[in-house]
Order: structure tokens, then sequence, then C-alpha cells
């Protein structure tokens, strides 16, 4: 076993490194958090940048303009991005997470060369219209319906968390078609244009404060037959086929700024004043940083077992579902610690030094419920992974 | 980048699991309480099959391995809770001294495991390290030790014994015993969430298995992950004492040892848990693996220490 990269990752980190160093002055000024129209436009911009410098698609297929890089680059690539403070994914993130690795998966050859070039290059902005008020966890249960008419799907009903909707293009969008099927048998796939009539948004305000989430509302949206990726009733199975590309590398951004967030958090401990010394005094608070630490270091080399793993096995192993269970946990921790060292400093939210720690706090809340609640995971390793009986529903 | 295991050390694991299965199956773990120690033979039994001796090379006798394989290795041998000292034996084997039994403890330590059957104690204090010839040692045994099958002996008082090593040589054999000390404890983290899980599988109330109840199924997830998490940590130690680590080696081993000794500490008192009123009762092996984990964490330090070394670090 060797945790250290071959010459040929190192060069590939020096390059990504050099050109990191070149792009990120060029950005515009980041805009403010509700201005979307400027969001949209800055995290397009970046694709766009991305895209001319190779590395759009970074883990994409090269046949489908991707760079076909393997796990580990992957892995050096969103390590040197986080590291180097560039922009997060975005308002691309369901364009190129979801709903591009599921049409270069599942479409006609048509549908890819409509979309696939575009996502790439920050043209076409994609959101995800798959969770409903009544169909969160239990997401088979949606039943915003599509009924064909001629050469149309006539859609009604509701999503919900469907998130950059009010600036999307076009959305992924799961129907019910047969609803005298099965639950997992009567759900179709969609590619929904988002300017067809009788769609209306309505933002969603987060505990963050934010808004890129939305509630999206379908009152006879007709969605051209030739929009539908798959075949009809066969869209569970589309939708989960991105679980199969999963290399252990979804999180990777994410824990980074963790680890990153704890040297600060230490650091800022030191300084705030307690009592007649600092916040770190107090052995209490030093162990469980200290604790914090070595979990964040922890999942680090999980990462690198299971990226290992998967480039020899070509799936993924266990390591992506004890990844999100264990991260979860020890975001919130991270948070609530956080919370406990800043005092009243939490108070002024926008400020320093309480800003990225309170964000982090609250963040760690829709980490442990977005994409398999905690619940949902310790259920999927303990049904799927240690073959634990199902609870009789 | 590789963080798998290969062919070879696949080999290495199932031949040590094997090994265990034949030479400690739970029911001679369990005479050893007592008959109060492992007989010469069994002992001899993981001598032969380079337990001690992996790690040096094949002209000495060894197999020329390193401390990841040792990692491997130890893990099997925690599994199958295997009693000691077998840390400091293969430390102190690995570093050239040709020990049959030596239980390592650290200056000021108020106990000393196994020491009734090492014929030497190796003492690391900052200076380096120390041999004490186990007769020279004023201890009085405890007669019901926290772990049934780890005897353990209190100090009254310790001399300052033959110095062997130096400072250097001394942080090196700390760095090496702690990681296969975690290496030990992941064994048990792993162990405690199969008994877990096949209890849980088994047992039967309300008319099905427990195990298929979330409120029990949840507890085994949440075993499972951090005996992932731990070994992925404690193998990366193994891997950075070898030279082949992406970051700081202390940093890798503390927080191996920590996430370990976690861990074992909480899957022990999840197993008892999840089997029941069985699970309080001495015939099931739920208290023998939870025991030895929480030895085995006090015997080494207590993990706030490597807690507070961790935050030394940040």
């Amino acid at each position: 076993m060797d945790l250290r990269y071959s010459e040929s990752d190192e060069r590939f980190r020096a390059e990504v490194r050099a050109w990191l160093s070149g792009a990120l002055p060029k950005l515009p000024p980041k805009p403010g958090p509700h201005d979307w129209d400027a969001r949209r436009a800055y995290d397009t911009t970046w694709q766009r940048m991305l895209h001319d410098a190779g590395y759009a698609g970074i883990n994409w297929p090269a046949e489908y303009g991707g760079r076909g890089a393997s796990p580990t680059e992957h892995l050096i690539f969103l390590e040197e991005t986080e590291r180097a403070g560039a922009p997060y994914v975005g308002v691309n993130f369901v364009g190129l997470l979801h709903a591009g690795p599921t049409l270069i998966a599942e479409a006609s050859v048509e549908q890819k060369a409509a979309h696939l070039p575009k996502i790439l290059r920050g043209d076409e902005v994609w959101c995800q219209g798959f969770s409903e008020p009544g169909a969160g966890s239990d997401l088979a249960s949606l039943k915003t319906r599509a009924v064909l008419d001629g050469d149309h799907y006539i859609v009604n009903g509701q999503k919900i968390w469907t998130s950059f909707a009010h600036v999307a293009d076009f959305g992924e969008l799961l129907v019910r078609t047969d609803p005298d099927a099965p639950k997992h048998k009567g759900i179709t796939w969609l590619i929904l244009p988002m300017d067809a009539p009788g769609i209306e948004v309505r933002p969603l305000r987060t505990i963050a404060g934010s808004s890129e989430f939305s509630e999206v509302f379908f009152t006879d949206v007709r969605v051209p037959v030739e929009n539908r990726v798959g075949q009809e009733n066969d869209g569970w199975r589309v939708a989960m086929v991105t679980f199969s590309f999963e290399r252990g590398t979804a999180f990777v951004g994410e824990l980074v700024r963790s680890m990153k967030l704890v040297e600060e958090l230490a650091e800022l401990a030191r300084k705030l004043p307690r009592g007649s010394g600092s916040a770190w005094d107090d052995g209490g608070v030093r162990r469980e940083l200290g604790l914090i630490a070595a979990q964040l270091d922890g999942l680090w080399h999980l990462t690198k077992r299971t990226i290992t793993e998967s480039e020899r096995t070509g799936v993924p192993g266990i390591g992506g579902s004890v990844f999100k269970l264990y991260y979860s946990e020890v975001r919130h921790h991270l948070g609530d610690l956080a919370m406990k060292i800043l005092g009243t400093a939490a108070l002024a939210t926008e400020d320093e030094p309480a800003v990225d720690h309170v964000h982090g706090w609250i963040h760690a809340m829709s980490i442990s419920i977005a994409a398999g609640t905690t619940q949902i995971q310790r259920n999927i390793l303990s049904e799927r992974v240690l073959g634990m009986p199902k609870e009789p529903s | 980048m590789n963080f798998d295991l290969d062919q070879e050390e696949r080999a290495l694991q199932a031949a040590i699991r094997d090994l265990c299965k034949g030479v400690f199956p739970m029911e001679t773990v369990r005479a050893l309480e007592t008959s109060g120690g492992v007989s010469a033979e069994t002992w001899r039994a993981l001598d032969e099959a380079g337990v001690f001796s992996l790690r040096l090379p094949e002209s000495d006798g060894g197999a020329g391995l390193g401390m990841t394989a040792a990692v491997i290795v130890f893990e099997q041998l925690g599994r199958a809770l295997v009693p000691g000292p077998l840390v400091g034996t293969h430390v102190t084997r690995s570093h050239g001294a040709p020990v049959e039994k030596l239980t390592l403890i650290s200056r000021g330590d108020q106990m000393i495991p196994y020491l009734s059957s090492s014929d030497v104690v190796g003492v690391l204090d900052a200076e380096g390290v120390w041999v004490i010839r186990q007769n020279e040692i004023a201890a009085e045994e405890i007669a019901q030790p926290l772990d049934p099958l780890t005897p353990v002996l209190r100090v009254s008082s310790l001399p300052q014994g033959k110095n062997v090593s130096d400072a250097e040589t001394a942080s090196l054999v700390r760095l090496e015993s702690t990681t296969l000390t975690a290496a030990l404890l992941v064994g048990i983290a792993s162990a405690e969430t199969d008994l877990a899980v096949a209890y849980a599988k088994e047992r039967q109330q309300f008319g099905r298995a427990i195990g298929s109840f979330q409120a029990v199924k949840h507890i085994c997830a949440d075993m499972l992950t951090r005996a992932e998490v731990a070994r992925a940590a404690v193998y990366a130690a193994g891997v950075h004492l070898d030279g082949n680590g992406d970051g700081d080696t202390a940093r890798a081993v503390t927080g191996g040892m920590l996430l370990a000794s976690e861990a074992a500490f909480a899957n022990g008192k999840a197993c008892v848990q999840v089997h029941g009123g069985m699970g309080f009762t001495w015939e099931i092996d739920a208290h023998l693996y939870l025991k030895r984990a929480a030895a085995l964490v006090a015997l080494h330090g207590g993990a706030d220490g490597y807690a507070e070394e961790m935050a030394a670090m940040l």
C-alpha cells in the first residue's frame, strides 16, 4: 500500500495548480447571494473557463467531451480547486454531477448531442425535479402525473427542493406515468424545458436565509415525447444509474473545506478570550478539536481506499455510504464546537470570525438530510452491506 | 497511489485468520481465564507463523515485510482476542533483540500487563529504551483484572533498568507500538460489529428478527462505520511508518490510535446493548471484546491523551 501519488499524478497536480493561479485572478468579483442572474453568470463563466482549459467534466468520458480523468486525478483536481478557493460548482451542479452523467448512460444520440456539450461549456443550466412534498425519503412514492396525449406528455403536480430552478434552462423530471403499477415501476424520466408554459417557480427560503431551492408547480405542462430518457415507466432505474458512477469523490470538496475549517477553528480558539486566557485553555475544547481532526483525517484515508477499490473493481464499494453517514456526524460536531468556541461572536453571522463557521454549522443540518438522510444511510448500510432484514412495511 | 490490500496482503490476512482459528478458537481463548496465560506451545505457533519476526530481513529469519503488513496481521490477532504481550514482543524483535516475550510500558505506568509470563520488561521514556528483568520488579498481582484475559500487576517500584536504545529509537518504538495496538483495536471493533450483526439477524422478538428494527440495525450501521473509518486511519498509519505516506507520520499514528480506541470502546458497548439481557451475561463473548478494548486503551495512556496530541498538531 502506498498513499503517495505517482509522477504523472504529481505532474497533473502541478498543471492544475499553475492553471488555477493564472485563472482565478481573471474571475469577476463574486456576486451577492440573492442576485441570481449575476450568480448564474458568475458560475457559468467559471464553467466556461474550465471548459476552455480542458477541465470541464473532469471525470466524464472523453467521447462525451469530458477529460476522462482517473478517480485519483479527480481527487487531486477537487483537492487543488478547493485549496485554491476556486468557485464551487454552483448552478452547474445538477448538469455536471447528475443530469449529465444520466444522459451519458441512458440518453439517445440526439439527446446527448443536444445537451452534453452545452452543459460542459456552461451554456446550459439544469435543475432537478425529483422530491415532492409527499415524496422525500420515500422518493418512489412521487405523484406528479404525466399523461400521454399524442406526441406530448401533459404534466400536472408539484416538486420541491428544486435547486437553481429559477435560473435553469432544463430540469431532470421524474413523473408518474402508471399509477396502477408498483411505485418503482410506474415512473418516467423526462427532460423538462423550464420555459414551457404552465411552470411556476416559487423560491423557498431555507434556514440559511438562502434561496437556491424552489417549489415548482406544473399545470398542464406539455413535454414532447422525444424528451423522454429511457423507456416509459423505467425512470426509477434511469434516475438511479448515476450511483454506479460514484467513485468515492462526491464529498471531497466538502471534506477538504472542513479540514481547513478545523485548522482555522483551532487558531481562533487560541485567540478568543475566555476568562483570563483563551478558549484553547479548555482541555475539553482541545480534545474535541483533536478528535474531529482525527476523524476528518480518517475520512481522507477512507476516500483514498474507496478510490483505489473503485479503480480496481470499476464499481463503487461501501466507502461512499460509510463516508456520507460518518461525515454528516463529524460535520455536525465541528459546527457545534465552533458555536461553543465563538460564543456571542456567533451572533454577528456575516462578520469575521463567525461567518464561515456559522454558515458551516447551519450547512451541517442540510448535509445530514440531503441525498439520503442519516437515517436512510443507516438503513442502506445495515440492509445492503451488513445484510440485515428489512423492516416490514 | 494504492490504498487497498494487494494479492500478497490478502494472502497474509487469510493465513493469519486461519492460524487464529486453528490456534485460538474462542474456547481456547476463554480457557485462558482459568489457565492464566498462553501455553508455550501456542506462543511458539504464533512465533513460527512469523507474527514476531515478519519485519526482520529474510537473512535473519524474517519475511522482510513492513509495518503495513504488521498492521494487517495485528488486526487479525485483535479480532481473535489473542493475548499478549504481542506488541512488545513484535516491536522489540523487529529492532533486533531476540526476546521470547517482552511487555512494553512507559515510565510512570502503574500497571504492567503480562508481567508474570514475560522474561523482561521494556520501558520507554524521554531518554530512550530501557530493559528490566522481570524478577527485579516489585509488583503485586491484581486478583480480578478488568479484562479477565489480560493479567496485570501493580508496580510498587520500578528500577531504572539498563539502557538499550536512544531517544530517537524510543520515539520510533512508541509510534510502532501505538500503531500495532491500534490495529488490535480495529480488529476488536470489527469483531464486535460482526458479533452484534449475527445476533440481531438471529434473535427473534415480536415475531421477527430484532435486526429488522431500525432501532437495532442503526446501532449496527454506526458500528460498521466507526470500524471502517478507524481501519482506514490505522492502515494509513502503517503506510506512513513504511515511508509511503502522504502526510505527517506522527499525526497519522495518533489519529489512527484515537479513532481505533473510540471505535473499539463504543462498538464494545453497542455489542453488549444489541445482545440485550444475554449481553450482560458472562457466557456471551461481548464483554470480552469490550473489556479487552478498555484494557488496551487504558494501558496505552487513554484516548484523551491522543486527542490532546492531535490538538497540539493543529
